[in-house]
C-alpha cells in the first residue's frame, strides 16, 4: 500500500456529556477509497467532520502528511467535501458553483474556465454551465457537488452519505461513477455510508464503526468473510450467529454436535461465536445431515428464496434458489470453511 | 376546495369599502377643485401643478433625504443586530427578538414623548452631560432628534425580516464555502449576505414606507416648523382644510413609493438572475 496520508490517533469527541468518538485510530493511504460504515449515531459523520475541520476533536490528533491539522480551519486544508444534501449555492448557476473555490483563490479567469469545463466533463455535465442548480435533478446536483469539490484538486475528497437521497437505480449508477472518478483523478476518497452493500461494492478499505469505536478495518472481502465480532457479522449482510465452544484448533462444537472448521489460535474450550452466511448452508434430506429441522417460512427475494428452518436449538436463515414447502423436514449441512469463528464479545 | 372560495367574499366587500373606495375618493379629490357637491364636479390639475412650487419640492426633498438616512442607519444597525442574534441558541434568539419587538407594543406617541424627556434641553441626557462637566447640547427640534425617533421606531421592521432570512440559511452552505477555501469574511459576503438579500430588501421597503409617511415623530421631535410630506398632508386635511391639495400630495407620494418598490423588486430579480 502507498504512503499514509491521514493518520487519526486516539481521536475522541464529546458533545456535551455524550462521548461520540471513543478513541479512533486509523491510517488512510494515498489514492485509497476508504468507507466509514456503521449505523446512524456510530460516529462516522463526526469522524468525517473532524477530518474536514468542521469539528475540533476533544482529544487525539489528526495528522495530514505527518502534520497535526486538528486546529487548522477548514479553508486552509487540502481537503474538500461533498455534503449530504449537496449544499449547492442556490444563487449561483452550475458553472459559478463549480468555480467558487477557484475564484476565492483569485485564479486567472482563463485557467478557471479551463478547469471548470474539464471537471464538468469529468462528472458528465458538459454543457450544463448556465443551468440553475435548484432546477437540476438529484443526480445532477450530486454531480455538481462532486465537481465543485474536485475542481480544487484536493488531496482528499470527503463524501458524507452522498447517495442517500437518490433512488435505487441512480444510486447504483453513481456508485460505479464515483469509483471511476476516483480512479481517474487518483486521490483519496473517504466515503461515509450506512449502506453495507454500497460500502462493499465501492471501497478498497471498509472501516466498520459502532458506538464511537472502530470494530474492524479491512478489505470488503475480509469484512464479509472474516468478521471480527458479532456486530460486524450482523451488520454486514445476513448471517446466522451461533454461540459455540472451541474444543481445539479446527474443531468447534455447537447445537450438540462437533464440526470441523478452519480457524485456530483460540484457547481450548474457549467460548466463541460462529458465523455461517445464509448462502453457505445447503438444504439436504434429513438423514444426510446432523442438524435437522422443519421449514418454517419461505420468502421470495428476487434472486433467491430466504428460508427459515426451525431446529431444536435455533432458527437458521438460508438463501437458496430452490423452493421448499413450509412444514417439510430437512437437514442442514455446511463445509468446514463455511464456518467462521469469532471471539465472543459482550453485547448489550 | 371550491365551496370555500365563497368565504373570501366578505373580505372582498370589506376591502372594497375600507381600502379601495377611499383610495378612489382620494384620487377623485386630487383632480377636482374645492367646494364641489355630488352633482357639480369640476375637474382640475391645479393641485398637482401646485406641487411643483419650490416650497413643496423642498419638503419632498427633505423627507426623502431624512427617510433614506433613517433607512440607512436602520439597515446598518439592524443587520448587525440581526446577524449577532443568530449566533445564540434558538431559545435565546426568540427572547432577543421579543426584546427587539417589545417597543412596538407601546404607542408611538408615548415612545416619542419618552424621547422628548431624554433629549430636551433640561432632559436626562443634558443633565448627565452637565454632571460630567460638559456643556449642554440642544438636541430637540433638530434633524438629529427626528432621526433618533425614526430609527428607534423603525428598527424592528428592519431586524425582523433580516433575522428571518438569516435563520433560513442552511448552515451547510457556510460549511461548503469554508470547505472551498473561503475564510469567515469571504463566507459572509459571498454566501450569508447574498442569501439574506431578500430580507434586506423587505426591511428597506418597510422602513422606507413608514419613514416617508410619518408625521407624529417629526411633529413632536422636530417642532412645529419641521415639515415633512406626512406633516404637509396632515396640515392640508386638518389645519388648512384643503382636502384636494392634500389628496394630490398623497397620490404623488403613493406613486413614488410604488415606483420605488417596483424598482427594488426588479433589482432583486435581476440580482437573482445575474448571479
Amino acid at each position: 500500500m502507498s504512503n499514509v496520508l491521514i493518520e487519526l490517533k486516539s481521536l475522541t469527541k464529546n458533545f456535551e456529556d455524550q462521548q461520540v468518538l471513543k478513541g479512533i485510530d486509523l491510517n488512510i493511504h494515498e489514492n485509497e477509497f476508504v468507507t466509514l460504515l456503521g449505523p446512524s449515531g456510530c460516529g462516522k459523520t463526526t469522524t468525517l467532520r473532524i477530518i474536514a475541520g468542521f469539528e475540533e476533536p476533544s482529544g487525539g490528533e489528526v495528522l495530514f502528511d505527518g502534520v497535526d491539522i486538528s486546529k487548522v480551519p477548514p479553508y486552509k486544508r487540502e481537503i474538500n467535501t461533498v455534503f449530504q444534501k449537496y449544499a449547492l449555492f442556490p444563487f449561483l448557476n452550475v458553472y459559478e458553483n463549480v468555480a467558487f473555490g477557484l475564484k476565492i483563490k483569485k485564479m486567472d479567469k482563463s485557467l478557471i474556465d479551463h478547469k471548470v469545463k474539464k471537471t464538468l466533463k469529468l462528472v458528465g455535465l458538459e454543457g450544463f454551465d448556465k443551468r440553475d442548480v435548484t432546477r437540476l435533478s438529484g443526480g445532477q446536483q450530486q454531480r455538481v457537488a462532486i465537481a465543485r469539490a474536485l475542481v480544487n484538486e484536493p488531496k482528499v475528497l470527503l463524501l458524507d452519505e452522498p447517495l442517500g437521497a437518490l433512488d435505487a437505480k441512480l444510486r447504483k449508477e453513481m456508485q460505479g461513477e464515483l469509483k471511476k472518478i476516483q480512479k481517474e483523478v487518483g486521490i483519496t476518497f473517504i466515503f461515509v455510508t450506512h449502506d453495507q452493500e454500497e460500502a462493499l461494492s465501492m471501497s478498497d478499505t471498509v472501516v466498520v464503526m459502532h458506538e464511537g469505536i472502530i470494530q474492524q478495518v479491512g478489505t470488503p472481502e475480509d469484512i464479509y468473510n472474516e468478521p471480527e465480532n458479532r456486530f460486524v457479522a450482523s451488520f454486514i449482510g445476513e448471517s446466522n450467529i451461533i454461540e459455540a465452544c472451541m474444543l481445539k484448533d479446527m474443531l468447534v462444537s455447537f447445537d450438540g454436535y462437533e464440526f470441523k472448521c478452519v480457524d485456530k489460535g483460540f484457547k481450548e474450550n474457549e467460548c466463541v461465536e460462529v458465523v455461517i452466511r445464509p448462502e453457505d448452508i445447503d438444504i439436504v434430506r434429513p438423514k444426510e445431515a446432523q442438524i435437522k429441522g422443519t421449514v418454517k417460512s419461505i420468502v421470495f427475494k428476487g434472486v433467491h428464496h430466504e428460508i427459515v428452518v426451525e431446529t431444536e436449538h435455533r432458527d437458521y436463515t438460508i438463501h437458496t434458489t430452490d423452493y421448499y414447502e413450509p412444514g417439510l423436514k430437512v437437514g442442514l449441512t455446511f463445509g468446514p470453511d463455511d464456518i467462521h469463528v469469532m471471539y465472543r464479545m459482550d453485547w448489550e | 376546495m371550491k365551496h370555500f372560495t365563497k368565504l373570501v367574499r366578505p373580505y372582498i366587500i370589506w376591502a372594497v369599502v375600507i381600502i379601495l373606495l377611499p383610495l378612489l375618493l382620494i384620487v377623485l379629490y386630487s383632480v377636482t377643485t374645492g367646494g364641489n357637491d355630488l352633482v357639480n364636479i369640476q375637474f382640475t390639475l391645479d393641485n398637482f401643478r401646485r406641487m411643483t412650487e419650490p416650497v413643496y419640492l423642498a419638503v419632498f426633498a427633505k423627507s426623502f433625504r431624512l427617510g433614506l438616512t433613517a433607512v440607512g442607519i436602520c439597515l446598518f444597525a439592524g443587520y448587525i443586530l440581526a446577524y449577532f442574534i443568530t449566533f445564540f441558541s434558538e431559545r435565546t434568539q426568540s427572547l432577543l427578538i421579543l426584546l427587539v419587538t417589545i417597543p412596538m407594543w407601546i404607542n408611538t406617541l408615548l415612545r416619542t414623548y419618552a424621547w422628548i424627556c431624554l433629549l430636551s434641553d433640561n432632559g436626562a441626557v443634558n443633565t448627565l452631560l452637565q454632571m460630567l462637566g460638559f456643556q449642554p447640547v440642544t438636541m430637540m427640534y433638530t434633524d438629529f432628534a427626528v432621526l433618533i425617533g425614526l430609527v428607534s421606531d423603525l428598527l424592528p421592521f428592519m431586524v425582523l425580516p433580516i433575522h428571518t432570512s438569516l435563520c433560513k440559511i442552511d448552515h451547510s452552505l457556510h460549511e461548503a464555502a469554508m470547505d472551498l477555501g473561503a475564510n469567515k469574511v469571504q463566507t459572509f459576503w459571498r454566501v450569508t449576505f447574498k442569501l439574506s438579500l431578500p430580507g434586506v430588501l423587505n426591511g428597506i421597503i418597510m422602513t422606507f414606507l413608514l419613514s416617508i409617511s410619518t408625521f407624529v415623530i417629526p411633529k413632536l421631535l422636530g417642532g412645529g416648523q419641521y415639515m415633512l410630506i406626512g406633516n404637509l398632508i396632515e396640515n392640508q386635511f386638518i389645519s388648512v382644510g384643503d382636502w384636494n391639495f392634500g389628496s394630490a400630495i398623497s397620490v404623488i407620494l403613493a406613486f413614488i413609493i410604488l415606483l420605488a418598490i417596483t424598482g427594488m423588486k426588479q433589482f432583486d430579480q435581476e440580482e437573482g438572475e445575474e448571479e
